[in-house]
């Protein structure tokens, strides 16, 4: 049904390709290399939050440990390419390996919690992510394997041949700073990782996955293997979470464990839920804004107390994690679905019999 | 090292107001300090022909240890306003210092972040970040850009150890102070039988490590080696397993905010091990908040009483009369790292890194906390180390030991 | 294994657990009614220690009695925990109760994030002592060393739970929560104000924090702006690990993992040969959980229900 395509969105689809190839360039002039940076921080988030998205959004499992499979990601690039072990093998290689390897994690939490639902679900992962934070927090003896608090320096920066990304590039009379660069690898596995996500959405198995979230006695009346189904999406979300640790870790050059705290594990499901559960382009808005909200808080929160009050009162630091919190339950009350929900949901909330309401928090408990 | 202006700069069609000043002032700065054309410093500079040098400061102002990051800010704040005071000429010109102070929140990731800022905002030196754990990701990042940072606090040996001409110490790292406080255990207070407890974070392992290190050369020996986390409340189960060891001394790499409860529950269990800490012990906080339970503990601190430096008493009272609080911890050595910094900038006429940073480096400057100099990696050069006990409710200079570098 | 060292790391686990089931009975209470996570819980109870705090700094400035002091600050937490546990529900969850499951669950880490950084702002960044108000003499008991205000925190949580247990089920009060928690629909239509009902769980919840908080500074003797994170996570663990919403659940499972953590941390680095320490003290506890949890879905002494993620 969608085979023919419009006039119009081939040209929109142009517009956005020719602005998020020159976005780094017109922040950097804008407003500054660190917002570049910014930038770099969001599509990583947004590749996170995808991967998050399939558990949480497309399944409906509740995972609050799913910082565990970027730290994952992220220490497999860390230990393959830096003097900890002494190993440097160039990021093509280390990049599958980190899928891989986060995947098998996501297997190995995914196996024992097949049986678990909603809120025990949901503490298990947050347990499973603090048991993966504590032992590469401690696995500096007896053997270092991980260098423990310590973290990993020194990590290699990702190249290909000669051609790295650490450094800036001039080509074509064009200077590309390193953060530009990472800017252009992290754009295209993010296109990548959409790209995934949107065909899973509409395959089989997304439909499997969908059926699960709304009913799973009924889905597994209708032939649907959940245990399968389950499995597989916490491996897929896991693998995300892998590859954009990977990226993490060379992109940043240090990893420590303090980076992977549950705080992380919270603030990747605000960005599923508060952009729109189970909404691809939901997910990627609630990316964006949660990464560059914080930031713009910022450098505004000064300001804005100076405009509004005359005179500095409360910190700006301070201000800044109030805007936060009070956005958080504000979009929330406005919006309780997401910012931008996926159709099936939004359906569901306009919707005001009696069946709705078996989808809500006081019901859960029959 | 030149600094290339981009041409692009000049064409930015539009740009918003603020912005456009501080781009003005930076455009200003480095037309001046590359001698380009001479022609465009008039429309550019600002009326008075002042040098704005601008300081950036990193640390963690939320989170938990925010206090400890707002006292590292009030230390830089102070030197600058003390600069600004004292009317700094370098390089011919009245220099007018500014503080750019950003919150790296103890994580990582916001410190490249911070740190990437603050090269946008084309600052002239970093004094932070506080932690060892933000201050390495960060230092490539000032490494890459050329600007110079002095760490007040982080004391991870790593920091210095990765080839960066741009990252100072104005702290003892772990392995001089943990080489002092073992020796110290050992020799000073006879101790023979040891218990330590590390709270899993950078600091407190390193820390831990080299003093486990420096006892077991001293001929001490360690009995149990227990962990906590910088978040824990509550001990009584590794107090009660060092209790069942009979240790002598009992060391905690970590901070005060679990130094206070863990001195309270060993008197409470009663222990009779000495307590130990480094330098995340010596704060105010510690014998106030403990109270009777820290009388008699010992805690180091890289350098010389302020009490006995030239300079350190004033700063002492004069930091409390301006933000109506004691010096928490890092306040001094921030307050050092940032004289230091104005010390090499007026020594070498320039407020460019790159020109200042030589003089940096084989700088002898005499600061509020110690005699500063650096060794060829950047860590401060064989400083004394300080160790205080709690006597009657408060922190008093016990001994003062040299340290020799690593 | 010496008996003396044995028998304190049991009461350290019985102290700490207790600390733990008392954070916890207000998690499981409001979970048992609206099966909703409170995320903010632990941040009440933050609350409920820094207004004990200074209600104590002010009245001891007025030179009464340690005692009165005492009864009038406890009086005053538990009033303004219980009016902010009312205005919790009203603003962040009460708009949301036909929402999807996960928004409320959003709206609770924003209170929790307004509630600390408030909370860092009125009473500033650094550690507070929290004054010691009544003499706290330890007691021997074959060796092992219990404090006045270990053995009233214990006390205080089974009496807590018992008292809980009496209002769900023998109250009229308790009544209408177990109506608004089996059939929110019905209930109304039975006459109970639903409202109402929700409204009081909260601050009946709040009080508990608030209760918890100030047993838990006077043991610790320090409160922070940063405590109720981690203390809420926890009891958040022990209340599943005994079956969310079972309030003898949340005292067992609190018990549970006080005696987990203790005892791990003092006999893992033993029992393995010293290649895991203490280290691994909250990692064992996870893994118990997670061992529980896949024995039995529900926890120890929850019911099975079925409900949907």
């Amino acid at each position: 049904m969608r085979k023919y395509i419009k006039y119009n969105q081939i040209l929109i689809a142009f517009i956005l390709a020719v602005v998020l190839l020159l976005l780094p360039f017109l922040t950097d002039e804008l407003l500054g290399r660190g917002w570049v940076r910014i930038l770099d921080f969001a599509l990583l988030f947004i590749m996170l939050a995808l991967g998050l998205n399939i558990v949480v959004g497309f399944t409906g499992l509740l995972d609050l440990g799913y910082v565990a499979f970027f730290a994952v990601g992220a220490y497999t690039y860390a230990l393959l390419a830096s003097p900890q072990l002494g190993l440097h093998f160039p990021f093509w290689i280390i990049l599958p390996i980190c899928a891989l390897i986060a995947a098998l994690f996501g297997a190995l939490l995914g196996a024992p919690t097949l049986k678990l639902r909603g809120d025990y679900l949901a503490i298990v992962t947050l347990g499973f992510g603090e048991i993966i934070r504590i032992f590469l927090n401690n696995l500096n003896a007896p053997i270092n394997i991980t260098n423990g608090a310590q973290g990993i320096s020194q990590i290699d920066p990702m190249r290909i041949g000669e051609f790295s990304l650490g450094r800036t590039l001039e080509i074509f009379g064009l200077t590309f700073p390193s953060v530009h660069l990472h800017y252009y690898l992290f754009l295209a596995l993010t296109l990548l990782v959409i790209f995934v996500s949107s065909r899973l959405q509409d395959s089989r198995i997304g439909r499997a996955w969908v059926a699960i979230r709304e009913d799973e006695i009924a889905a597994e009346a209708m032939g649907i293997n959940t245990r399968n189904s389950k499995l597989l999406a916490f491996v897929i979300g896991a693998s995300f979470g892998g590859i954009a640790g990977g990226l993490f870790a060379g992109f940043q050059g240090f990893v420590s464990p303090e980076s992977f705290g549950l705080m992380e594990s919270i603030m990747i499901l605000c960005m599923v839920v508060l952009g729109g559960m189970g909404n691809i382009g939901g997910v990627v808005l609630g990316a964006v804004l949660l990464v560059i909200l914080p930031e713009a808080f910022r450098n505004g929160a000064g300001p804005f107390q100076h405009w509004l009050l005359g005179k500095t009162i409360v910190d700006p630091e301070s201000l800044r994690m109030l805007m936060f919190g009070v956005a958080l339950i504000a979009v929330m009350l406005w919006r309780p679905a997401g910012l931008w929900p996926s159709s099936v949901r939004r359906r569901e909330l306009e919707a005001t019999d009696g069946m709705v309401q078996q989808d809500t928090m006081y019901e859960s408990k029959r | 090292m030149l600094r290339i202006i981009p041409a692009s700069i000049q064409e930015v069609p539009f740009i918003m107001s603020r912005q456009l000043f501080a781009l003005l002032l930076t455009v200003a700065l480095l037309v001046n300090l590359t001698a380009c054309s001479k022609s465009e410093e008039p429309k550019a500079v600002s009326a008075n022909d002042e040098l704005v040098v601008r300081i950036g400061a990193a640390a963690p102002l939320t989170g938990p240890q925010a206090h400890i990051g707002k006292d590292n800010e009030n230390g830089t704040r102070m030197a600058i306003e003390d600069a600004n005071a004292k009317g700094i000429i370098i390089g011919g010109r009245k220099a007018r210092f500014e503080l750019l102070s950003e919150d790296d929140q103890t994580d990582p990731k916001t410190a490249t972040i911070v740190a990437q800022k603050l090269v946008d905002a084309k600052v002239h030196g970093v004094i932070g970040h506080l932690n060892s754990g933000t201050s390495i990701p960060a230092s490539r990042i000032y490494n890459d850009n050329g600007i110079a940072q002095i760490s007040p606090s982080a004391t991870a040996v790593k920091y210095t150890d990765q080839g960066y001409k741009t990252a100072f110490r104005v702290m003892a790292n772990d392995s001089q102070q943990g080489k002092v406080l073992g020796e110290f255990a050992v020799k000073k207070l006879n101790a023979q039988i040891i218990a330590v407890i590390d709270d899993r974070t950078a600091y407190g392992q390193g820390l831990a490590a080299e003093f486990i290190k420096s006892v077991k050369a001293n001929g001490g020996q360690i009995v149990a080696h227990e962990y906590t986390t910088d978040k824990a409340v509550d001990f009584s189960a590794v107090l009660t397993s060092i209790k069942g060891k009979k240790a002598d001394l009992l060391f905690f790499g970590g901070m005060d905010p679990q130094g206070v409860p863990m001195v309270r529950q060993l008197k409470a269990l009663g222990l009779s091990a000495k307590f130990m800490m480094g330098d995340g012990g010596y704060t105010p906080k510690m014998p106030e908040l403990a109270g009777a339970a820290a009388d008699g503990m010992y805690a180091s601190l890289p350098g010389v009483p302020l009490d006995k430096m030239p300079n350190g008493r004033d700063f002492a009272q004069r930091y409390e009369a301006k933000f109506k609080q004691p010096i928490q911890l890092y306040a001094p050595y921030c307050y050092d790292a940032t004289n230091v910094m104005i010390a090499a900038m007026q020594k070498s006429g320039s407020v460019e890194p790159a020109k200042y940073l030589p003089e940096l480096a084989k700088i002898s400057f005499d600061g509020v906390t110690s005699k500063i100099s650096f060794d060829e990696k950047g860590d401060l050069k064989g400083g004394a180390i300080t160790l205080y006990q709690v006597q009657n409710g408060k922190w008093v200079a016990f001994e003062t030991m040299g340290a020799t570098a690593p | 294994m010496p008996m003396d060292i044995l028998l304190q790391q049991i009461i350290n686990g019985l102290v700490q657990g207790s600390v733990y089931a008392l954070v916890a009975l207000g998690y499981t209470m409001v979970y048992g009614i609206l099966g909703l996570i409170n995320f903010a819980h632990g941040e009440v109870v933050m609350v409920g220690a820094m207004v004990a705090l200074m209600a104590i700094q002010a009245l001891l400035l007025a030179a009464l009695s340690p005692v009165l002091v005492l009864v009038l600050s406890v009086i005053i937490a538990v009033a303004v925990c219980m009016a902010l546990g009312y205005s919790i529900e009203r603003i962040a969850y009460r708009p949301l109760r036909h929402a999807p499951r996960l928004a409320p669950l959003i709206t609770a880490i924003g209170v929790s994030i307004v509630l600390q950084t408030l909370a860092m702002i009125i009473w500033g960044r650094e550690y507070h002592a929290f004054p010691q108000l009544l003499t706290n003499s330890s007691h021997n008991i074959g060796g092992a060393i219990i404090t006045e205000v270990q053995i009233a925190i214990v006390i205080i949580a089974i009496v807590v739970m018992l008292g809980l247990m009496l209002l769900v089920h023998r109250t009229r009060l308790g009544r209408a929560m177990r109506a608004v928690a089996e059939n929110q629909t019905a209930a109304s239509l039975m006459g109970v104000n639903i409202n109402q009902v929700i409204s009081t769980t909260f601050m009946l919840g709040a009080a508990l924090a608030a209760i918890a908080g100030i047993m838990i500074s006077a043991n610790y003797g320090v409160v922070h702006y940063y405590m109720g994170f981690l203390l809420g996570l926890k009891a958040f663990t022990a209340a599943v690990l005994g079956g969310i919403g079972n309030l003898q659940g949340a005292m067992l499972g609190g018990v549970l993992l006080g005696l987990i953590e203790s005892l791990g941390a003092g006999y893992l680095g033993a029992l393995t040969g010293g290649i895991l320490g203490s280290h691994y003290q909250d990692a064992l506890a996870f893994m118990v959980l997670i061992t529980v949890l896949i024995f039995r879905p529900s926890g120890l002494l929850g019911v099975r229900v079925s409900d949907r993620a």
